[in-house]
């Protein structure tokens, strides 16, 4: 009945990290700018605002990887059915928010209303395929061996553990489509996760920390860092507790020469490296995914066991 | 309405200074409306039979008619399998991973509707609530589940690539876990790309009617799913049909060879799940308790009629006073009645037929020169019960311990050394399951080796997963169903 006529002030989202299960700042307490991303890339003059999100640092990456440790057991004991369900359940919360990350897709990576609402249905749908292996996985990459003995002898995957993982910061699809790829295929085997997310894209990411709050996800199982991948993922590279290190994106946030390093650092406790593509900007995420990744963060364990009256 | 009906029956007699148990029963209405009249499910709606023979299920707790059904005609068959043949090329072109969004969608409205599906199950079975609600339906769901993550991912399932599904599979399922065998047919067959015409049980038709909405609701594709109701005559003209490329039966094993037997000389490809004589081996390191529990699940749950069921007990000489003493303790602890009621442990016999069927195997057994014991307990005045009963004295060549009953009967055997043990639990043309109860690892590996049996429980009796395989040898049947293994029936392999 208002008879004055103005637009209406939207309100704003005030994009935080997503740790344990909960919305922090950064400690830090320092933010920075997110702007929109345009088609012709280094177009002259200044871009558009979008949001200011946490500058998250090593102690936050720090503090991530222990919400993540203590996920661990958790989420790595429950059955695969249960973890199958849970991931079902984020593809049908994800469902219900399409439009909202349609948008942010957009002005994350410079493409079209139509392109985008196109890559957050292959990223639903990506979940619906990483929830459909969980209790899948151990069928095909575990079995009976037959030992030239009277033993029974079973090898079954397990979990490794916390696995730190630098999003892809590149190609197609990258800011949310890409990193539902290299985090759903971790937790789906039972690992929990820490992601320093696309620094220049990280608004889809922070976005689904909310998704996965809200979809029975257990606190601490994936946790999200938006921030300087150079300060988050040596952090996360070099901790005496991640056991598994996937840097897909850190080629193309900070060089070749940075993943080697990021690389190297992970050797000293031995953790499972998954290395960058060469060619992280011509990395299209909407190929099928395949089994590389869901087998990439597995332990076989093997049992023996007698046989005899 | 579901009809109403008192659902009180006497409390269960205490057994050695035990509790007795308050009525706890469910409600009747929560099965949602049951129509007086169902007409067959082809094209995605109901529709009349061309015949007018109907039908009758009863609530056999009750012996109360529940609702009429049509009895299929050859021309309905022809009908359901023309529908799903018109079906069959957008779903096996569909990309696995739409299909398996529709296999997903059932498999979350199945849990939605769990306990409207659990009492519906309980009604037209007669089997408790408890077991409907615990493990029928929350398996179902799971089926779906596991099998709609399959569709996407048939590359991986080790049958090469793009392995393709075979078409229409006519799927003939029995009435002892209605729903469940329906999941179990339905879900690997679509996941793979077929289409399907079921034809239910004639005792138990409601919920696989009842899944029919589920279908719709789900928004399947019209004729990827048909159900035909009717009897054995029904079952025969779905089996013969010369444009069905599938077929899958479970049920008694002088029916799967009848089938066997149709489909010679066809290319049908054929499964069959049929009958079972389970050995359940008690050896005497066994843990008592543990063990008289797993042979009780094992004979009485869902009153015996599990094709799978531990019904002969082979238990070690020198423990058997000491496990006999303590299975009977146990069984007068058994609560048989009103299937509505929550504490309820037996249900009630699914039919007048197979009421019959126990009773005369049972009095068989007597004539044998077996002993027969049953705990004392009342039974309800109306409706078809059997008390569990327990045979010893039973020797290899007694009916009891050859023909399957399909009833809370069990019969005991003994032996003294493992290898005797082995001889006798194989001693059947019979090899669908077995049990193992023993602390010794290697004993159970050693044993698990030489049993004649698709599954072989340790320590355990009468679990099921969708992602592990369930069939039998010999004359159990096969094909399995479940796990990676169970696509293999409904794929070109």
């Amino acid at each position: 009945m208002s008879d004055t006529t103005f637009a209406r002030l939207d309100v704003l989202k005030t994009y935080k990290l997503y740790v344990g299960g909960k919305f922090p700042r950064s400690e830090s307490g320092r933010v920075y700018e997110v702007t929109k991303a345009t088609s012709a890339a280094g177009a002259a003059g200044k871009r558009e605002w979008l949001a200011n999100v946490p500058l998250g640092t090593r102690k936050d990456a720090r503090d991530a990887v222990l919400a993540a440790r203590k996920a661990v057991k958790g989420w790595a004991g429950t059955t695969a059915y249960n973890r199958g369900q849970v991931l079902y359940r984020v593809a049908e919360m994800l469902q219900g928010r399409r439009e909202q990350f349609a948008a942010e897709v957009a002005v994350s990576e410079g493409i079209g209303p139509k392109k985008a609402a196109a890559l957050v249905d292959a990223a639903i749908d990506r979940w619906v395929w990483y929830a459909g292996w969980t209790d899948k996985v151990a069928q095909i990459a575990g079995g009976a061996n037959p030992v030239a003995g009277p033993y029974f002898n079973l090898s079954t995957p397990e979990p490794t553990g916390v696995v730190g993982i630098v999003a892809p910061q590149a190609g197609y699809g990258h800011s949310l489509l890409g990193l539902v790829s290299v985090i759903a295929p971790a937790i789906a085997t039972g690992n929990t996760v820490v992601v320093a997310a696309a620094a220049a894209a990280p608004l889809p990411a922070l976005s689904l920390g909310e998704v996965l709050a809200t979809s029975d996800v257990p606190g601490g199982v994936v946790n999200i860092i938006s921030g300087r991948t150079a300060d988050i993922a040596p952090t996360l590279a070099s901790h005496q507790d991640v056991n598994a290190l996937d840097l897909t994106g850190a080629i193309a946030a900070d060089g070749p020469g940075a993943a080697a390093a990021l690389e190297a650092a992970a050797a000293d406790t031995l953790k499972r490296v998954v290395r960058p593509e060469l060619d992280p900007f011509a990395q299209d995420w909407t190929n099928a995914p395949g089994t590389d990744r869901l087998l990439s963060f597995l332990e076989t364990k093997t049992v023996w066991h007698p046989m005899g009256i | 309405m579901a009809k109403k009906k008192n659902t009180e029956q006497p409390a269960a007699k205490p057994a050695g200074g035990l509790f007795t148990y308050a009525p706890a029963p469910e409600s009747p209405a929560a099965a949602g409306d049951i129509a007086s009249s169902y007409g067959h499910f082809i094209g995605g709606q109901f529709v009349d039979s061309s015949g007018s023979e109907a039908l009758k299920t009863v609530n056999p707790a009750t012996e109360e008619v529940l609702a009429e059904f049509a009895q299929g005609t050859e021309e309905d068959v022809d009908r359901a399998v023309a529908a799903a043949r018109k079906a069959f090329g957008d779903w096996s072109a569909l990309p696995g991973s739409e299909r398996a969004k529709y296999l997903f969608r059932i498999a979350r409205i199945i849990q939605e509707r769990g306990r409207e599906l659990a009492v519906l199950e309980s009604i037209d079975n007669g089997k408790p609530i408890r077991e409907t609600r615990d493990f029928d339906i929350p398996t179902v769901a799971a089926w779906f589940f596991y099998y709609a993550g399959w569709a996407d991912k048939l590359d991986y399932a080790g049958f090469g690539p793009n392995p393709r599904p075979l078409g229409v599979a006519g799927q003939v399922i029995p009435w002892n876990f209605p729903l469940m065998m329906l999941a179990w047919k339905v879900a690997p067959a679509l996941a793979t790309g077929n289409t399907v015409v079921l034809k239910p049980a004639e005792t138990t038709p409601l919920t696989a009617l009842r899944f029919a909405e589920i279908c719709r609701q789900a928004g399947l594709p019209k004729g990827v799913v048909n159900i035909v109701t009717g009897d054995g005559r029904t079952g025969a003209a779905l089996t013969a049909h010369p444009d069905v490329n599938k077929v899958a039966f479970t049920g008694s094993t002088p029916v799967g060879r009848a089938i066997a037997r149709q489909l010679a000389g066809s290319r049908k490809k054929l499964s069959l799940e049929l009958g079972g004589k389970a050995a359940n081996i008690v050896f005497d390191d066994a843990p008592i308790d543990q063990a008289v529990e797993g042979i009780v699940n094992g004979i009485f749950f869902n009153q015996g009629h599990v094709c799978c069921a531990g019904s002969r007990l082979l238990v070690q000489e020198s423990v058997q006073d000491e496990l006999l003493d303590a299975l009977k303790r146990r069984m007068s602890t058994l609560r048989v009645g009103d299937p509505l009621d929550k504490n309820t442990d037996i249900g009630a016999i699914n039919s007048a037929a197979q009421l019959a069927r126990i009773t005369e195997l049972t009095e068989a057994g007597e004539a044998e020169g077996a002993d027969r014991w049953s705990p004392e307990c009342e039974l309800p005045g109306t409706g078809f019960w059997f008390r569990p009963t327990l045979f010893t004295g039973v020797s290899q060549a007694h009916r009891i311990a050859q023909e399957e009953i399909f009833g809370p009967v069990l019969s005991v055997l003994t032996f003294r050394t493992p290898a005797e043990a082995v001889e006798k639990a194989n001693n059947t043309p019979y090899g669908l399951s077995a049990g193992i109860w023993t602390e010794k690892g290697s004993r159970i590996l050693w044993t698990a080796e030489r049993l004649k049996a698709g599954v072989v429980w340790a320590n355990t009796f009468n679990k099921f997963d969708p992602t592990s395989p369930f069939g039998g040898y010999k004359e159990s049947g096969y094909g399995r169903e479940g796990g990676r293994h169970g696509l293999e029936a409904y794929l070109d392999v």
